[in-house]
């Protein structure tokens, strides 16, 4: 194979691992933008995504898209529980604090799904087949295509929810200044609620979509939410085109990287652009500097 | 003056603890556990005094933890050096990267230093998978030799139990002399407002940056004491769930307390092996504890056992006051 059509192959699968990346970085930045917390565990509910996937399809046998709505149903149902029950009982939070129940969350969510599906790796079988796509030189999977057009219409949906429904403008009424929005009469900690059910709708889509490519198991959520992090800090934290285009730009490089300098220093690369972000452009890579108010 | 007596006091009482502690629990395995309370006891106390005095929190401790262990196994086990001089070299080294490095990474705050530390903790785990020639890759390194002074080596379990325990007291001598200096002072003032902490004339940067260094130089010693005790190291040791477990300690031990360290590796060395019947699920206990504890007792076990005591007797006092 020539490099041209090498560096073709490692664009396509780049670009869809990108988009997973994409999607769990919006996770994080909606949560971040209506509430100023990381949620450590948001990589947890992209791992859950792909296990109840898992269980709807090989278990209960459902059909693949009342499966699938079925999985994100029941995440977005553990992400709201998790809020419940941590997030918002919590009294005097600090940056720490939250930081520390959240990772928290993260290991207790991690210890359970090992509890009832085991330490295997399972597969998920693909929406449509495994029969190669022909593009120009490279080849495309169908679940690839998957990928790309839920991951696309997540984010028009998203767009669409937070620019013209109310509650959407509410949430982002939150995000520019929560005591105000209070006091124009949005109820913030339902937004808040809100904001981790998006986030958790989001990441276990992206979960239940990659499973095919790349199988699944308990322990899968650590590494694809601190790619999907370092995509929403590429990005700026902004719950939109900004994280987008980090997630895609990081996988992007990651696939690059591993195919022409090391695979196995693919997860140092994701690393290393986090470091060297947060070093040199904390804002981000489309974001403006903001000076800190005291 | 009193207070200084005091903490010595507690101090001397805590050594002979110590001392005697092996004439009690001289089972091989309860010794075994019990040098692995003395090393995560080290590793304890060194994150504490960057999280709970100086306020700023570290993911990445298992790395240094795990460069301490790998720089002085390497630097016996394959170049041969004496073990004494290779903990000198590794912990040296692992001062100045981690001061170097803490100027960049100590610029950020809460979420971004998390992930920062994070980073650099995966990224030092990745290569120690990675670099297959020098560390051996997932498979691990062997034949590190033990500690010895003249003939007589570091090589039974209550030899290696003194031998950490007597590091394991330098440290916290060390760290109740740091803590209760200016220096520790002003450590306090950073954490409770950094701002206030500058206007005051505290150099908040270069300090963070310093107790950095020497907590991260401090884990440095606590691995290669470990992989001198063990002489095999292995990357699974030193991953991003390590470092959680460090924090762990430090949370529930409690932050900004010397002794709290000591408690929260004890008990989470402990824990574990009481916990064997359930053998990998121990994780959702941590995860449970760390929740719990940030809910319910911020302050860890050394400021949550006294709270809890004058709670039960205002409460006591309440329920009896209309029977007097």
């Amino acid at each position: 194979m020539e490099l041209s059509d090498q560096i073709a192959q490692y664009l396509v699968s780049g670009l869809s691992t990108g988009a997973i990346y994409a999607l769990i970085g919006l996770g994080f930045a909606i949560i971040y933008n209506s509430t100023e917390i990381i949620n450590f565990a948001q990589g947890e509910l992209v791992m859950l995504g792909g296990m109840f996937a898992l269980f709807f399809i090989n278990f209960l046998h459902l059909p693949l898209p009342l499966a699938v709505l079925s999985a994100v149903a029941s995440t977005t149902a553990a992400g709201v529980l998790f809020e419940r029950l941590t997030i918002r009982p919590l009294k005097a939070a600090t940056p720490l604090s939250l930081i520390i129940i959240t990772i928290g969350g993260s290991i207790l969510i991690r210890g359970i799904a090992m509890l009832v599906w085991g330490k295997d790796t399972h597969a998920i079988p693909a929406f449509s087949g495994t029969e190669p796509i022909l593009i120009g030189t490279a080849t495309i999977l169908p679940q690839h295509l998957w990928i790309f057009a839920l991951t696309l219409l997540a984010i028009a949906m998203n767009k669409l929810f937070f620019n013209y429904t109310i509650t959407g403008k509410a949430m982002r009424a939150c995000a520019v200044n929560k005591r105000a929005a209070g006091l124009v009469g949005i109820d913030v900690r339902k937004m808040v609620l809100y904001s981790f059910a998006i986030s958790a709708s989001l990441g276990s889509l992206a979960g239940i979509i990659v499973a095919p490519l790349t199988m699944t198991s308990y322990d899968v959520g650590i590494m694809l939410g601190l790619k999907g992090f370092c995509a929403a800090i590429i990005g700026g934290l902004s719950a939109g085109a900004g994280t987008v285009l980090g997630g895609l730009l990081l996988g992007v490089l990651e696939s690059l990287g591993a195919g022409l300098i090391s695979s196995g220093y693919k997860d140092a690369i994701a690393f290393i652009i986090l470091l060297l972000i947060l070093f040199i452009r904390p804002q981000g890579l489309f974001g403006k500097a903001e000076t800190e108010r005291v | 003056m009193r207070f200084l007596n005091s903490e010595i006091l507690k101090f001397i009482l805590l050594a002979l603890f110590i001392l005697i502690l092996p004439h009690v629990a001289h089972e091989g395995y309860l010794l075994n556990v019990l040098v692995f309370v003395g090393i995560h006891s080290i590793l304890a106390l060194a994150l504490n005094l960057l999280l709970g005095y100086a306020g700023q929190i570290s993911l990445g401790h298992a790395g240094f933890f795990g460069l301490g262990a790998y720089i002085s196994g390497i630097l016996t086990a394959t170049y041969s050096l004496n073990p004494w001089i290779a903990m000198l070299i590794a912990a040296s080294v692992v001062t100045l990267l981690s001061f170097a490095v803490g100027f960049p990474v100590l610029k950020l705050k809460g979420h971004y230093l998390a992930m920062a530390t994070l980073g650099l903790g995966v990224i030092i785990y990745i290569v120690f998978n990675e670099a297959v020639d020098y560390t051996g890759g997932p498979s691990g390194l062997s034949g590190i030799p033990n500690l010895s002074i003249g003939t007589f080596s570091f090589d039974t379990d209550i030899r290696n139990y003194y031998l950490i325990w007597t590091f394991a007291l330098i440290a916290i001598a060390l760290s109740l002399n740091l803590v209760h200096s200016r220096i520790g002072r002003a450590l306090r003032a950073i954490h409770d407002s950094e701002v206030a902490a500058r206007v005051m004339g505290v150099n908040a940067r270069l300090m963070k940056v310093q107790i950095f260094a020497l907590s991260a130089g401090l884990s440095a010693i606590a691995g290669s004491l470990y992989a001198h005790t063990m002489t095999f190291v292995s990357p699974a040791s030193f991953g991003f769930n390590f470092s959680v477990e460090l924090v762990t300690m430090v949370i529930i031990g409690g932050l900004a307390s010397i002794y709290g360290s000591l408690l929260g590796a004890a008990l989470l060395t402990v824990l574990p092996e009481l916990l064997r019947a359930f053998q990998d699920y121990d994780i959702i206990v941590y995860g449970l504890l760390l929740i719990i504890m940030t809910m319910f007792m911020p302050g860890g076990l050394a400021k949550g056992f006294p709270q809890a005591a004058s709670y039960l007797r205002t409460r006591f006092g309440k329920r009896s006051s209309p029977d007097a």
